[in-house]
This record gives C-alpha cells, structure tokens and sequence, in this order.
C-alpha cells in the first residue's frame, strides 16, 4: 500500500502507455483522412479500410513470415478502398459520405469473409523497442515500448504539417480541397488530385489496421475494431484539419481508451461505461464549443461546406 | 407526349433494377471465385428470402425496423443534412419507451402502447433534432455529431441497464423489468409478422405524403436544393431542418419502441444490433424517397433472412451476406451518376428532378 | 429451496416420475416425428459470435463438430446470429427448412423470450438452451436447459494460480458483471486463497464480450499494478493470454485450450467439453428416451475439463491442482462453505451453511468474495 500517490502515478503511466500503444492506430487513420478531406472529400468508409487492412496485414505475416510485408500489404488494400472511392464519389450525383459507408460494409464483409482461416493461426508480429531502459518503474518501461510504427506516426505529422504548408503538392490539394473553381482556374486535375488523396488516405489507415492486427492488441479476430476507423474521422473535425493536432488528439484519444480499465486496475470500479464513453462526450463537446455562430470552422476545407459540385 | 413522360417515369426503376442485376453478377463472380456455385447461392437466397410465405414472413418481419431507421437519415437528406444517428435514437427511443410502459402497467392496452410509441418518438425525435440544432446554431458538423451520438446513447443506455435500471431476476443478460404482457405487439393473424410492420409501413406512406404532397415538404426540397433560394422565398430553413432531424429520429425512435414491444418485451442490450446504421444505407437506396423505402428495405431483410440458408447449405461463413449488401450498396450509389445520362429518358427531363 | 433440477446421470428417471401425461403425449409425438425424419438425428446449433474466435463460440461448435462425427448424426449450424428476431427466424428456418428435430441456441441471451417463444410454436421440436434456468412452472416443457459447472475447473486453475504468484496478485479480466462471471471471479479467488491465504484478485470489467483493444489495456495496466497472473472471462481470451506472455506473466485460459498461444505462461484453464453433452442427448433422440429438462454436471460429468498444465508450472502446484481437482471429481465437494464474506465485510454464507454446487441459488450470484478487488455495480 503506497497510497494514493502510486495510484494517480500508475493511472498516469497507464494513460501515457494507452496513448501510445492505442493511440497509434488513430493516429494513422486520421492523418489518412485529414488527407483526403483537405481535398475536398470526406471518406467516412476507413473502417472498412481498417478492418481490411488488419486482416490482410495478419493473413501476409503469416503467409510470408514477413510482418513488414504484412505492413505494405495492408496499406495496399487500403489504398484499393480508396481507388474505389475515388472512383465512384467523382461520378456526378455520387454522395461520398454514403459510398463511405457502403466501402465500410464491404471492406469489413471481405475482410471477414477471407479472414476466417486467419483467426486460428499465430502470425509474424512487428517487434518493438525499449525507450524506457533508463526507468526502474517496471509499468513506465512497459509503456515506453515503442513500435516502430509510432515512430512513423512522429515523423510522418510534421512531415504532412510541412506538405500541407510549403510544398507544391500541398498547395495543390488545398486549392482543390478550398474551391473547385480556383483549382479550375488554376488548371488542376480535380479528380486525379482527390483520387490521390483519398488514395493515400486509404494506405494509411490500412497501415492502422496493420498495427492492431500485428502489434497492438496484436491478433485478427473479427471483433478487434470497435470502431476506431470511424472515430478517427470525427477526430478530424477536432484536430481541425491540422496533421499536428490530429496526432495530439490521437494521442488523447488512446489515453482515454485506457483510462476506464486503469481505474478500475487501481480500484476506482464504477462507471466504467461513461469512462468508455468519454472520448465521444469531449468530441462532441469540442466540436460544439469550437464551432461558431457564422457556421464555418476554422480550418475546414471550403468545399466540404459548400460543395462545388 | 404521353409516352415520352412515361419512359421518363421509367427512368428511377430501370437504372436500379439494372443496377442491382448488375451487383449479383458482380456477387456471383465473387462467389465463383471463392469456390462455390453461384446458381445454388442465388437459388437458396431466393428460397431463403422470397421463396415460400415462410421466407416471406421472415424478410417481412425483419425489413420493419429497417423502413423506420431509413426514415431517420432519408428525411434530413431531403434538407441537405447527412444523418447517421438512428442507431442512437432507436436505442434510446427502446429504452425511454420500455421505461413508459413499465410506469403503465396495468393500465388499457391501446393507452399504454400510444404512450410508450410517443415516447419513443419523442425521445428519438429530439435526440436527432439535437443534432439538426447544433448544425443550424453552430455550424457543427451533424453528420459526425450523431456518429458520436450513437455512441454516448449506447453507452448510456448500458449504463442504465446494468445499473439502476436492471431487474434483477434478468441475471445473466442484464435488462429492465418487462413491460406489461397485455401491452406487446402481436402477431397478424396466424403469420408470424407483428403488427409492427403495418406501423412501420404507414409511417412510411404518411412521410411520403408529408414531402410529397404537402407545402412543408416542397419548403424542405426547395430549401434542401438550395439554401439561398429558401431564403429569399423566406422559408424558415431553422424549422424546417429542426422538424425533419426530429420527424426522422421519431420514426428511428418509434422502431425502437416496436423492437421493445414486438420483439423483447424489455430493454436490454439486444436493442443495438445495427438496425440503425443498415437503415442509412437503405435511405440511400431509396433516393431519400420514403415510399421507396419499403421495397428498399424488403430486398435488404430478404438479404438477411436468406444469411442463414447460406451458412448452412452451401457452407459459407456469415459475412457472406455482408459482402453482398456492400457490393449491392456500392453499385446502386454508383448508378446514381447514370441519371440523366441517357437519351431515351431525355426528351422531357428538366431539372426538378436535381434534387441530391 | 425447492428446484426442479436433476442430476445429470439420473435425470431420465426423475423426469419420468414428474412428467404430467400431456407433456408425455407431447413427447409421444415428438417420437413419431424423429422416426419419420428417417434414421439421422437432426440436430441445429446457433452462436452468437463466429465459431473460430477462439472463445466460447468455437467451444460450443468443437461440441457440434464432434457430435456431427457420429454417422447417424445430421449436424448444421449458423454463426453471429444476434438475440433478435433473428434468432428467431433462424431456429424457425432450421426448423421448416433443414428438418431440425432439437435446437441448440448457445447464447444466453436467446433464452427469454426468443427460445420460449418458438418453443411455443413447435411443440414437437426440443429446444435446449446453454445457460439457462428452465422452471417447470413457468417454461414450455419441450424446453430445456444445459450448462456446466466451469466454476470447478477455474477453482483449481486458481489453485495454480495462487501457488505460481510471486506478488500475491492475481488478474481477473471479465466482461460485465452477471452471475456467470462473479461465480467464476469467486471461485478463481477461493481456489487461489485455498492454498495461499494472502491471495487478492484486481478485477476489472471490460463492458462488453469483445473488445480486444480495452481487454489487452485492461491487461496491461493490470500487470503495471504488479499482477503477476491473468485469467479471464469474455468471449475470446486469446487477446489477452498473449498480452500476457508479452509482458512475462503468467496466464490461465478459458472456453477452449490457449496453452498453444503462450507456452511459457500459461498454467492451465477451464475448458467446455460440449462433445460429451452434445452426444448424450443425440443418443437418447436416437434411442427415443426422454429428454431430461435440466442438465447441470462439472468435472465429475465430464462437461467441463481443465486445460492441460503449461512448462512453467511446478510440481507442488500440480500436486495441489491435482488433488482439488480430486475433490470435484467425487461429487461432493464445494467451494461455498460458511462462513464466507464478500468484500465489502457482509457475510454472505453464515457459519455452519453450505451450498452445494447444485444449489441454483449459486446462479444468481452478485457478490464477490473476499480477496476480490472490485465492484459488482456499473
């Protein structure tokens, strides 16, 4: 019995651990769809990218006994989810929030359907290393066990940041993503900038579910998404379309994940529910209270408010 | 001229019903591809879903719940607003109407059950009225406000029904104490159909005629359609986008009621079983049209009931079916870019119809 | 209190002796059905999740798997069928369309009302539950119930348990908390506290039966809080006995066998042997006997069984397991011996009071004993 100060220190670690090893994956799937919504178009399908790219992610380890593989692959499968959204969502009339939902039923159905003959066998995982050797608390070390995949997740936001703000490229997809009439008038290739962008978007959330499957919780089973791909969109919307903040909020994100069972770990034992609930309340509450009164938040991409079909 | 209206009428049935053959030849490619037969799987859906009055009644009774979730994302569309939070209103519609009933019991049958059905409608109505209020007053984003929603009304009602709410005699699958025998749905005449299906269909046929056939409905397509147009016709776009969110989510609301009444007899956890998110998908389909909404959702109970025969005769998994609908869903949104696209349907086409 | 249970190895006798004549005749007609349907038994399984998960789902189906090996068993099933209509419609399809002549709807949330509203419908065709309290009073008598006692094998998996621990922690990872759960929280405690007195079990409640993410955090922030052996009770344990052997400590599995997933940590686990169950009541459709309505057994009756014992474990504590294990085996032990507290001081089973295993008061337990760490509220 140390008390309450070892308790707050392990609740504090556990959150710090969580944020990390569950924070990883939505960091993946919102930078993918900060993408792809700078771009002008919103992909609410990445469940479907998720949860196809955990399977295939496992069903390569395991066929090829190569987890990086597994890596690529499962952002392959994405980037196919997306191809197809592009596709479909740049016909006219073509509603991109429905054909989301529509790739999210069917990227789960295929993912399931082919992953039956994975749930059994024990794949390849990604390995991962120790950033808190330094520390003697044993739970301190066990959260500093990074994979390498976070480690991408880092550099991967500043790098989009950067994208976004100084490069070409960038300028492009905010251009298309702002105002179908000045890309227009710039000579852009619309649909070809948003096919890429939700294109990429789609890797990285297939390479999210990648890490769910092969690293953390580290198994494929049909239930190992609890929805992750569709908040990571709402995460978007609090991170307010900035590759930075869509990975603080990630990092938030998995913290309150953890949350619920490290309080009950310390013997905090009811209203776990609502614990569970919390990251949903403070997105919502966040959305409402960063919104305004003239309707447009700041930094959303002019054509998601008011599409230039 | 006659005739020439009459193709162009046509046009809103051959390009899904095209569309759909073409979803089942895509499906049947999968299903050769994965090793099975697809004459047999097509001919065990049909049995499994149109087959027989047994199958029938099983498409039937599971299309119910689904034509009253459509309803929660079909009726904000038609104001231009993405709705996704009928699952969250028909758990929480279940829930505060099991709660009525249970205040009720004892009380006459035909008072009970319009209590407990205003009851649902207006805890789902204003649950995705809500929704509807944030957009118009804030600007927030409605369509991921009610994602968000659907999660926190779960939760809640989780809460609830393992805590104070719980009857304790439910040991193992926690639920609130049962409402009143006398007060449940029951089965049309000797079928095995709950009355809850002509509830749901005439829903269906009032909203239809609620925005088809009324001022308000024409107000809510003109300001759906254009926003700058509804003001300068200086239409009461806040009302209008308040009392669709509020009329969808009382039908999504009013499912939830029918689920507790026809199906459970209580409120437990059973009640988030992905009624309300199938039901986006079905609002899609139907293009926002609440009369189209029933065959939408029949076909897609149909999908479902005929899951089971394919799982056991022809050995596939359950997913099978899900792949299905998504190749089914993704075909038919595809084909809503063919609109307009065809000269046959052309002559007499003007642009009233380009409402998205 | 008076029950109408059965021993499992007596029940066709006592159920004769209570059996009114309109049931028997009901009975009579379910016999002629059988002998129509030709010479298989037509048996239907429905679960709840897919069956490979690991878990429950794919314990119940190892059980329909080895009955179907029988050459004059027709076996089918249907997986992640939800407690809706749904499992409605499905028993009624294998019913009409496969010919089911006994159903076997596994999850417990089928029984009320799904199961005993088409048991009313199809008086001719059996229904048995997994899990359920079928009352004589109150329930169709073409409905039964089954259920083993895998609070025995996870009592002496506790055993083990409390005897490897180095900190004197143990972890309980559960999903929400029902009777089923506590039992097994309560009895993995007592087994380990059996043996080693010092012993208390963190509990923490996921929520829900599958949600991998929060069960392997749920593990983690427990094996931080210096937890050295973990068990569990959701769906599918494998997410967390492999969390487990990542972190280095020891893991006891349940519903099916996990030592292949940690073959350094595990120590043993609680598994279903369904195929036993299963293949007694074709036998007696086959040999037209009646069907007793309550089926209960444990070690003893073979419908439970503990998971063999992992490397790491010593041989005193397989000594110890060993002989609990014993003790089960002769039918006429139990764990829920006054006086007993639960934790929070109240005494649950005064001084001198017993209840053995077959006591359905046992069923609906919502206390957790002494030693456990945790709450029952929500």
């Amino acid at each position: 019995m140390n008390g309450d100060d070892f308790s707050l220190l392990s609740v504090i670690i556990a959150v710090l651990g969580g944020a990390i090893r569950v924070g990883t994956p939505f960091i993946f799937v919102s930078l993918g769809e900060c993408l792809t919504e700078k771009s002008g178009r919103i992909n609410l399908g990445l469940e479907g990218n998720l949860v196809m790219g955990a399977m295939a992610g496992y069903a390569i380890s395991y066929l090829s006994g190569s987890p990086w593989l597994g890596v690529l692959v499962a952002g392959l499968s994405g980037a196919a989810l997306g191809l197809l959204h592009a596709y479909l969502c740049q016909q006219p009339r073509v509603n991109d929030i429905a054909v989301g939902i529509a790739l999210m039923i069917l990227g789960t159905g295929l993912a399931f359907y082919m992953g039956k003959s994975f749930i059994q066998p024990q794949a390849p995982r990604l390995g991962s290393f120790s950033l808190g050797s330094w520390s003697d608390i044993p739970a301190l070390r066990a959260a500093l066990e990074i994979n390498v995949l976070f480690i991408v997740g880092i550099i991967l936001t500043p790098a989009m940041a950067w994208f976004f703000k100084y490069s070409r490229w960038g300028l492009i997809v905010r251009t298309v993503g702002e105002s179908t009439d000045a890309a227009l008038a710039s000579g852009f290739n619309i649909n070809a900038v948003r096919m890429l962008s939700t294109m990429a978007g789609g890797f990285l959330a297939g390479v999210g579910g990648s890490f769910l499957s092969l690293y953390y919780p580290g198994s494929w089973n049909e239930g190992l998404s609890s929805g992750q791909g569709l908040m990571a969109v709402a995460l978007v919307i609090f991170a307010r379309w900035n590759p930075v903040n869509c990975f603080y909020a990630s990092l938030l994100f998995g913290g309150a994940a953890a949350l619920g069972p490290a309080l009950q770990s310390v013997g905090v034992t009811s209203g776990y529910y609502l614990f569970n609930a919390a990251p949903y309340v403070l997105t919502l509450a966040i959305m409402v209270s960063t919104s305004s009164n003239n309707r447009v938040l700041t930094g959303i991409p002019g054509d998601l408010v008011n599409p230039g079909r | 001229m006659n005739n020439v209206l009459r193709i162009d009428r046509l046009e809103p049935l051959i390009i899904p019903m095209t569309a759909l053959l073409f979803a089942l030849i895509l499906f049947a490619i999968f299903i050769t591809l994965v090793g099975a037969d697809p004459f047999g799987v097509f001919h065990s859906i049909y049995r499994g879903a149109f087959g027989s009055w047994f199958s029938w009644q099983n498409t039937l009774v599971r299309a119910a719940p689904l034509m009253l979730t459509a309803l929660c994302t079909a009726l904000p569309a038609r104001m231009g607003l993405i709705v996704i939070g009928g699952e969250g209103a028909f758990v929480l519609g279940g829930l505060c109407s099991a709660l009525t009933g249970l205040m009720l019991v004892g009380s006459p049958a035909w008072f009970a059950i319009s209590m407990m059905m205003l009851a649902g409608a207006i805890t789902g109505g204003l649950w995705i009225a809500a929704a509807g209020a944030l957009k118009y007053r804030r600007g927030v984003n409605e369509t991921i406000s009610s994602l968000l929603m659907n999660y926190i009304a779960i939760a809640v009602m989780n809460f609830l029904i393992i805590g104070v709410l719980r009857d304790p005699a439910t040991l193992n699958k926690p639920s609130t104490y049962p409402i009143d025998e006398a007060h449940m749905f029951v089965d049309i005449g000797n079928s095995s159909i709950h009355w809850g299906l002509v509830v749901s269909i005439v829903i269906c046929l009032l909203l239809w005629f609620l925005s088809r056939r009324t001022v308000f409905g024409y107000a809510v397509d003109i300001a759906g359609g254009n926003e700058r147009a509804a003001r300068i016709a200086r239409l009461p776009v806040g009302f209008l986008v308040l009392a669709t969110c509020f009329l969808g989510g009382a039908s999504a609301g009013i499912a939830g009621m029918i689920e507790v009444a026809a199906i459970h007899g209580r409120a437990n956890t059973s009640l988030n079983a992905g009624y309300g998110y199938e039901g986006i998908l079905i609002a899609f389909l139907a293009r926002h049209n609440p009369l189209l909404i029933i065959p939408a959702a029949i076909l897609m109970g149909g999908i479902r009931a005929a899951s089971g025969l394919l799982q056991r005769s022809h050995d596939l998994p359950d997913a099978t079916s899900l792949v299905m609908q998504g190749i089914i869903f993704i075909v038919i949104l595809g084909s809503e870019s063919l609109y307009g696209r065809f000269k046959i349907f052309r002559q007499q086409h003007s642009s009233e119809r380009a409402v998205a | 209190m008076k029950t109408t249970e059965k021993h499992y190895t007596l029940t066709r006798r006592s159920l004769l002796k209570g059996m009114g004549s309109v049931s028997l005749l009901g009975l009579f007609g379910s016999r002629m059905r059988y002998a129509n349907a030709g010479s298989k038994v037509n048996m239907g399984f429905i679960y709840v999740g897919p069956r490979d998960d690991f878990g429950y789902n794919q314990a119940h189906f190892e059980g329909k798997s080895g009955v179907a090996s029988q050459a004059w068993v027709n076996a089918f099933d249907q997986e992640s069928v939800p407690e809706t209509v749904e499992v409605q419609k499905a028993m009624e399809s294998m019913i009409n369309l496969d010919g089911a002549q006994v159903l076997f709807p596994t999850s417990f949330g089928y029984f009320d009302p799904h199961i005993l509203k088409i048991a009313k419908k199809y008086p001719e065709i059996m229904f048995l539950h997994c899990g359920g309290l079928w009352d004589e009073k109150k329930h169709p008598k073409n409905v039964g119930s089954y259920f083993g006692y895998i609070d025995e094998p996870v009592y002496v998996a506790g055993v083990v348990a409390g005897l490897m621990s180095k900190t004197n922690k143990l972890g309980f990872i559960a999903a929400i908390p029902i009777p089923q759960v506590l039992k097994n929280i309560n009895c993995f405690t007592m087994g380990a506290r059996s043996v080693n007195p010092d012993i208390t079990t963190n509990v923490i409640f996921t929520g829900g039966w599958a949600n991998p993410v929060k069960e392997a955090e749920a593990a983690n922030s427990m094996v931080d809080q210096g937890v050295d052996v973990l068990t569990c009770h959701v769906d599918s344990p494998k997410v967390i006995v492999e969390t487990a052997e990542k972190r280095g400590v020891y893991s006891c599995g349940y519903h099916t066998n996990q030592l292949p997933l940690a073959p350094k940590g595990f120590l043993t686990g609680a598994e279903w042997n369904w195929t036993n169950v299963y293949t007694d009541y074709a036998k007696m459709i086959k040999n037209d006997e009646l069907i007793p309505n309550l089926v209960r057994g444990g070690l003893k009756e073979g419908i439970v069984k503990s998971s063999p014992y992992g490397s790491a474990v010593t041989p005193a504590a397989k000594k110890a397991a060993d002989a609990a294990r014993e003790k089960f085996k002769t039918g006429n032990f139990t764990a829920f011996v006054g006086p007993i507290k639960d934790n929070t001081g109240k005494v649950v089973i005064p001084e001198g009071k017993s209840y053995p295993q077959r006591d359905l008061w046992l069923e609906s337990m919502d206390w957790l004993v002494e030693g456990v760490i945790g709450s029952t509220k929500s």
